[in-house]
């Protein structure tokens, strides 16, 4: 609550500034259109809307996976296109919609990715990857020389976070984290996941197309529809003042898949 | 078949060390060219598909047609280096196809997770598309070890040693015990030099140390010892080099002066019986004038001829009708001398190479039968053929119904109602004698020809071209007056029969092209009734 107020603060300094990008794919396609949006330390931004409607186009376009057509993206006041996209991934962490974890590398490799393509030296990175594992609550001790493929999909996961923390980056960036995994697998890590990104004051941008999750983690929620924003607040202002017949429905949506429910139970 | 045995293995180490020198010098030059490509290709679908279609264009042209075409391609080298090229470049393809799918079809997220963690190309590269894909490569590597080892042994033909030329000769001599002894040690070869790969591949892959170093350590040990195998002595000397050393001894003191001392020649050989032991022959006389003598066994015809223009070698044994129809490319049949001459004039202002007169015998195409099949048809010559033409079957090689002496022939006797099968030489003999066909086009100096009891039916209008053998010396070395000396010496001493005899020892009583070549060298020594051979001393 404490931090939910933080960032309607306004005097907050945005860590995170996307201003009007826009993307047209090579084949013309225009998957982005005319988006903004900022998040202030310690703030998660979720994205919310339906597939294909451009979330993972404007995610990829905050650490440079993709080149912003128009528009432009500020992290800490510095334009990201005047960095050495290489250089600003190593500063941004990501957790992939597909895990993306490498396979051929042990739980500690993956972890300790980052720090090694920054030359952290052995022991530095030993320290970190077992401070980081303990955090995603894996046991150092007995996963640190596993192989991705004798980790449970929740527990890949956990390392997906880890990794992508490894470098204590000043943005994280998370597309669909939650949407491989089974349903109680799921919540629990959405609420650790929570918890880490509080203790921590972690400023991040969350993609989901599951409005319960994006109620559940976001700070302030941006809707997304065929490439363009439909409503940019806080869960409150969503619910109490939706923009669009479209956001009055997407919001209602647990509602109504409550009651539904309650019939079928009875 | 001990003795066989034993012989066969004393040739090992020459045989294993060249096999094994080219093999893998082209798949390590082969992997290091095809790799790099693969990844480059990998990264566009313009240059892949391009790359991949030259690679697998290369990969039709049948192997030993790219081994041959190396030649000429080289400006007529042959050995080593023809040998190395082509199949380097039979070596690529498997990998370069390999490393490209292996790379393009790994699972996209992993590849954009190497991007988003913050890796270069060249980190996403080495730390993630090459370990991962690094098995689908591996198979590549795998599948190019094994065709190339089994490619070598046709480099044989091109002048370079391999385990090809037991198979070669083997079956040449109908020595099965040599052609075992290629194909098992080949496949040895291969088999191993997969598996060892496979292990590196498996250690890498799992991290383990010590099976990696392992293997890596078999591998070297095997590789430097097939290499160095023959400076080792092995002990067990082979028969050939006794029956040398045998006859060096005897002749030592006949011997006055040795007017080839310390000189080195080199000697050519077709892939034929015939030709292993007249090589042979001419060593042992060469060895006696004191030369150091290099004999390269089992080439092919025209890249011999190639080889003898360009000096490569020194001389070898070629034949009037095999000069006239492939290289001088004319068809029409002369009298014997006749050819003789032409051909002598032809190869010297053509080519400047010395023709030394014939050595006596003709190899030429001719028909036989069973002796006491040719009494019932009331047959001694083609011309009693054509009565009963429609009821005979004739068998040849392939190659004999396709040259134009057999349209000659067919023509000339009115033959054409005739049926012809084609078959290998190495079984038409006994297709004869069986009695399952009734005439085959044989070589008139084919040792089963005595022991199958076969008649050469006589030729009264000369259909066929005369096969003269001939000892052929290269431009550069017809310089050395010695040298044709020591060669002249064989002129008009062997015959059609003595020539036929010792053919036969090898063909039929195994014995080696050395001992047949021993048996030659005390016949024509014996004989003195040499009129035709002034250069004689
Ligand atoms: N590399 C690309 N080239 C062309 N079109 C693309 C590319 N990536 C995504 N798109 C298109 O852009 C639109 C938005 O895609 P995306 O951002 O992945 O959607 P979401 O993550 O919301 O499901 C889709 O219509 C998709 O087909
Ligand atoms: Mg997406």
């Amino acid at each position: 609550m404490k931090r939910r107020r933080r960032t309607k603060n306004p005097k907050s300094r945005p860590v995170l500034r996307v201003k009007r990008v826009s993307k047209i794919f090579a084949d013309g396609g225009r998957a982005v259109s005319d988006v903004s949006f900022d998040a202030v330390e310690g703030e998660l931004i979720v994205i919310l809307g339906e597939s294909g409607c451009g979330k993972t186009t404007t995610l990829k376009m905050i650490n440079r996976l993709i080149d912003a057509s128009n528009g432009s993206v500020e992290i800490n006041g510095q334009n990201v296109s005047r960095i050495d996209p290489v250089h600003l991934r190593r500063t941004i962490g990501y957790v992939f919609q597909g895990i993306g974890l490498f396979s051929h590398m042990t739980v500690a490799e993956n972890v300790g990715i980052t720090p090694a393509l920054l030359h952290w030296d052995e022991e530095r990175i030993q320290i970190r990857v077992d401070e980081l594992l303990a955090m995603v609550r894996l046991e150092p001790e007995k996963y640190r020389n596993r192989m991705p493929a004798e980790l449970s999909g929740g527990q890949q996961q956990r390392v997906g976070f880890a990794r992508a923390l490894a470098t204590s980056p000043s943005v994280i960036l998370l597309d669909e984290p939650f949407g491989a995994l089974d349903p109680i697998t799921r919540d629990t890590l959405q609420h650790e996941f929570k918890h880490i990104q509080r203790s921590l004051n972690l400023t991040g941008v969350l993609v989901t197309h599951d409005v319960t999750e994006a109620l559940l983690l976001a700070d302030r929620i941006l809707v997304m529809k065929s490439g363009t924003i439909v409503q940019f607040g806080t869960a409150r202002d969503l619910v109490a003042s939706p923009a669009s017949l479209y956001v009055a429905e997407l919001m209602d949506m647990p509602k109504r898949q409550m009651r539904q429910l309650e019939s079928v139970v009875g | 078949m001990s003795e066989n045995f034993s012989e066969r293995l004393a040739e090992l180490p020459q045989y294993l060390s060249g096999h094994l020198l080219l093999s893998v010098s082209a798949l390590i030059l082969g992997i290091a060219i095809s790799l790099p490509l693969g990844v480059l290709a990998s990264r566009s679908h313009r240059t892949s598909g391009p790359l991949l279609a030259t690679a697998s264009l290369v990969q039709t042209v049948p192997s030993m047609a790219l081994l041959a075409l190396m030649v000429p391609l080289l400006g007529g080298t042959i050995g080593f280096l023809p040998a190395f090229a082509a199949l380097t470049m039979y070596s690529v393809l498997p990998t370069l196809r390999n490393t490209v799918t292996g790379i393009v079809e790994l699972d996209p997220a992993i590849v954009e997770a190497a991007h988003g963690v913050g890796m270069t190309n060249w980190q996403r590269l080495w730390r993630v598309e090459l370990p991962l894909a690094a098995p689908v490569i591996v198979a590549g590597i795998r599948t190019a070890t094994v065709w190339v080892v089994g490619t070598t042994t046709l480099s044989t033909p091109i002048g370079a040693p391999s385990l090809g030329n037991y198979i070669f000769a083997g079956l040449q001599t109908r020595n099965w015990m040599s052609v075992v002894f290629g194909c098992v040690f080949a496949a040895v070869l291969a088999i191993f030099l997969d598996q060892i790969i496979r292990l590196l591949e498996v250690a890498l892959r799992e991290r383990k140390r010590q099976l990696g170093l392992g293997a890596l350590a078999v591998l070297l040990v095997v590789v430097a010892g097939g290499l160095f195998l023959p400076l080792i002595d092995l002990g067990a000397q082979s028969t050939r080099d006794a029956v040398t050393a045998q006859s060096k001894t005897e002749s030592a003191d006949k011997t006055t002066g040795r007017s080839l001392a310390g000189q080195t020649i080199v000697i050519g050989s077709k892939t034929f019986t015939e030709q292993y032991i007249l090589s042979e022959l001419i060593e042992r006389r060469l060895v006696e004038e004191g030369a150091v003598v290099k004999t390269i066994q089992n080439m092919g015809s025209t890249i011999l001829f190639d080889a003898l223009r360009n000096n490569t070698i020194d001389l070898y044994v070629d034949y009037t009708g095999t000069i006239w129809t492939t290289i001088m490319e004319r068809d029409e049949a002369i009298e014997r001398t006749a050819m003789y001459i032409e051909v002598a004039h032809y190869l010297r202002n053509k080519h400047g190479i010395l023709t030394i007169a014939p050595l006596g015998f003709q190899n030429a195409y001719s028909f036989a039968m069973r002796q006491d099949h040719a009494p019932s048809l009331g047959a001694r010559s083609i011309a009693d053929l054509k009565p009963h033409a429609r009821e005979l079957t004739v068998a040849g090689d392939p190659e004999f119904f396709a040259r134009p002496e057999w349209a000659s022939v067919r023509d000339t006797y009115g033959l054409g109602a005739i049926t012809t099968i084609g078959m290998d030489s190495t079984f038409m003999y006994q297709a004869v004698r069986d009695r399952r066909v009734d005439l085959i086009g044989a070589y008139t100096t084919d040792g089963r020809i005595i022991a199958f009891d076969l008649v050469i039916l006589d030729d009264p209008k000369a259909a066929f071209p005369p096969y003269d053998a001939i000892v052929l010396l290269s431009p550069e070395a017809q310089q050395n007056k010695a040298l044709i000396k020591a060669t002249a010496w064989f002129a008009n001493l062997i015959h059609d029969d003595l020539m036929r005899e010792a053919n036969r020892r090898v063909d039929l009583d195994s014995q080696s092209p050395a001992q047949a070549a021993d048996f030659l060298y005390r016949a024509t020594n014996a004989s003195n009734n040499c009129y035709l051979c002034p250069l004689r001393q």
